[in-house]
């Protein structure tokens, strides 16, 4: 069998290559200068995955913004049409990672933002910094983000920022809540071995030095592996420590599992203040009455004082609003998400050049924005690039058949009303 | 004390771990499939326990009287509607379909009962103990040792001592002559994946009570269940269960170092096992 081969001429190489470098003269990407111009927002969140529950109210903020932007939004006298397009995460760095080039480079979107744990909001703000996108980020602890990213204090990063409160105002909220029960001062530590554990126990940056500063002696075992099966040898510890307190950051798996092993065991602290894990309703739910008096942290409620800046409504009507359309009970991101796209709006109305990159940055960094989580203003931040919001302490109470998580400490955010007493287990 | 203490619930959790590994241990000694959806048919199963108990406000060990037949009938249609197009002497095709299976039951579960963390509430049932020689032992995790022992002991009796058990034997050592003889290979592996899902049943709904679940945590249970089946030797149910407890007890011990290692201690004991004995401990058919 003989193969024939095309022969490459002089004459066809060359129009070729005349093709080749003639095409991108032709085929750039030119604005339509068309009626308005278009802004395209991208958006990164878990909508699927372990951890669904943070986007669940995507669908409902994201329906209200849409309303307020159909009418375009207003730059230098100039109407912009706002398109935002939506990515799931699918709850994997990897696909973070990969769906925000996706926003970056395939539709060309102009601002990207994204929210919901390191595990979203890491890959997301790596892939704007590379490729030089401004990026907003919120609903994850500033340290896993900015020592998660390898940021360097004092340097920061060039395109990406992020608004959310630290581990240093969880601590503060959590010894304010410890403080009011008057319990012995001995805490047992629950930390798994990812982003928001390592974080947590860290020896420098964690709970340990601010808890030794204020009394409380931390019995730490070390860092588990998430999903674990068993936590016999933390509640020994625990209980031969004659831990009363109990703290961490865990999944809801683990800390189901931690909780029923506890009263096997017969391990009874009097105060469990638990991050990540007792966020949720559903969560609290499932535990049964079991989940009766667990405490956790607190960054948007029904009770906070704030309102919109976008559409004027205030937490209260914000949460009811999501009861009423979903029938579920309101979550914390739920606010967090609204805020987001309120940054977003603040920013594309004061920007100088929606066109270039670099004003819109400049516009990011001089916000100065009452919004529904409270004031977001990066001047004030305690790290470059990162801005906090107010954090209160709450316990989950059951009122009627079901649970309601009251604000029982506020001294970090006096602003925030207290709703309740806080009470002891057990 | 805590030595022992560490020991003993590690002992526990590994009746777990061999509940988890029975099914695909059985499934494989009797059909050479490795079933990868596994993990995932754990979850479903602690899902239609909390359609039963939510619908009818039974007692989740209760609702084991509907979710062990409904397992078995869809084991049963799997096997004979899915798998049995697959099996032939190449193993991908079939592995390569339960791990569709696995990504399919995952975002079916994740569709109709959203992330949420559930739990079977068992009521007392979850944190009642009794202390035994100072040491605090859970009711639970004992009823799930006695009834992974009684589910490997009733697998065992069934295998050996019933026309069921000889049919199962006779197609894992030759399907063909097995087929000659009069038993319809297709008809026993239906049989046999049913009975596999049923013992799923079991374990799913004992993880639901131990712990909560959201459909996708199938897949990390998946592993322990491997690795009980290959400590163990393939096809031998007995040493499922010795895989599980090696299993359990070299976490809790690895854990009692430094929880970092419990997890890193169970794969280390299951790799120097494989590296000292490749076919497991107790082998009974050959890869």
């Amino acid at each position: 069998m003989t193969r024939t081969f095309k022969t490459a001429t002089r004459r066809g190489f060359i129009a070729g290559a005349t093709a080749a470098i003639a095409a991108p003269a032709i085929l750039r990407a030119t604005r339509a200068y068309a009626a308005n111009p278009t802004l395209r927002i991208g958006n990164v969140s878990p909508r699927t995955g372990p951890l669904a529950g943070f986007a669940e109210a995507d669908e409902y903020v994201l329906q209200a913004i849409q309303q307020v932007f159909s009418a375009g939004l207003d730059n230098n006298g100039k109407t912009w049409n706002v398109e935002i397009i939506s990515k799931d995460s699918q709850s994997n760095p990897n696909r973070a990672a990969e769906v925000a080039a996706d926003l970056i480079l395939g539709d060309e979107v102009d601002i990207i933002v994204a929210a919901s744990t390191p595990d979203t909001v890491n890959p997301v703000a790596d892939q704007a910094e590379i490729n030089e996108v401004p990026c907003i980020t919120t609903d994850c602890p500033w340290q896993p983000y900015f020592f998660g990213r390898n940021g360097v204090p004092g340097e920061g990063f060039e395109t990406t920022y992020h608004f959310f409160w630290g581990l240093e105002d969880v601590i503060a909220a959590f010894l304010d809540m410890w403080d009011k029960t008057g319990v012995a001062k001995t805490v047992g530590g629950l930390f798994p071995n990812d982003a928001d554990g390592n974080a947590w126990g860290d020896a420098e940056l964690g709970l340990p030095k601010p808890l030794a500063a204020a009394g409380y002696t931390l019995t730490d075992p070390g860092r588990y592996q998430p999903l674990s099966d068993d936590f016999s040898n933390q509640i020994a510890a625990f209980k031969a420590a004659g831990c009363e307190i109990v703290t961490g950051n865990m999944i809801p798996p683990d800390f189901a599992t931690f909780w029923s092993q506890a009263a096997q065991q017969g391990f009874n602290p009097k105060v469990v203040t638990i991050g990540k894990a007792l966020l949720f309703p559903s969560v609290i739910e499932s535990l049964g009455d079991r989940g009766d008096g667990l405490s956790t942290e607190v960054w948007w409620s029904p009770h906070h004082p704030f309102s919109s800046s976008l559409t004027g409504i205030s937490s209260k009507q914000l949460a009811e609003g999501y009861t009423a359309e979903s029938g579920r009970p309101w979550t914390q991101p739920l606010g967090f998400k609204h805020a987001l796209f309120e940054v977003v709006a603040d920013v594309i109305k004061r920007a100088d050049d929606l066109e270039d990159p670099s004003s819109i940055i400049s516009a990011i960094t001089s916000t100065n924005l009452n919004t529904i989580v409270g004031p977001v203003n990066w001047g004030d931040g305690p790290m470059n690039n990162v801005t906090k919001t107010p954090l209160v302490g709450g316990q989950w109470q059951k009122s009627g058949d079901a649970y309601e998580l009251q604000i029982v400490a506020n001294s970090t955010a006096p602003e925030v009303p207290v709703t309740a007493d806080m009470k002891l287990l057990g | 004390m805590e030595w022992l203490n560490a020991i003993v619930q590690g002992t526990l959790l590994g009746g777990l771990y061999a509940l988890f590994a029975a099914g695909l241990s059985l499934i494989f000694g009797v059909m050479r499939l490795v079933n990868i959806a596994h993990g995932d048919l754990i979850v479903l199963a602690a899902y239609l326990g909390l359609t039963v108990t939510t619908a009818t406000g039974m007692h989740p060990m209760a609702a084991l009287v509907i979710v062990v037949p409904a397992m078995a009938l869809i084991g049963y249609a799997l096997q004979r509607g899915l798998l049995n197009q697959t099996l032939g002497d190449d193993i991908l095709p079939p592995l390569l379909v339960t791990f569709g299976l696995s990504v399919i039951i995952q975002n079916g579960l994740l569709e109709v009962y959203t992330a949420d963390p559930q739990t079977l509430n068992a009521g007392a049932l979850e944190t009642a103990s009794v202390a035994v020689g100072g040491v605090s032992l859970g009711i639970l995790p004992l009823l799930t040792f006695g009834i992974a022992i009684a589910v490997i002991w009733g697998l065992q009796w069934t295998f050996y001592h019933t026309a069921l058990g000889r049919a199962f034997r006779a197609v894992s050592d030759n399907q063909d002559i097995a087929q000659l003889m009069g038993l319809n290979r297709r008809h026993i592996f239906g049989l046999a994946m049913a009975l596999a899902l049923g013992v799923t049943a079991i374990a799913g709904i004992l993880l639901g009570i131990r712990t909560s679940f959201d459909p996708s945590i199938g897949g990390g249970r998946l592993i322990f269940g491997f690795e009980a089946v290959i400590i163990g030797g393939l096809g031998n149910l007995w040493g499922t269960l010795v895989g599980g407890v090696i299993l359990g007890v070299a976490q809790t011990i690895g854990a009692k170092i430094d929880p970092g290692w419990q997890v890193l201690a169970g794969h280390i004991a299951f790799l120097v096992i494989l590296a000292v004995r490749p076919n497991g401990l107790f082998p009974r058919v050959s890869g």
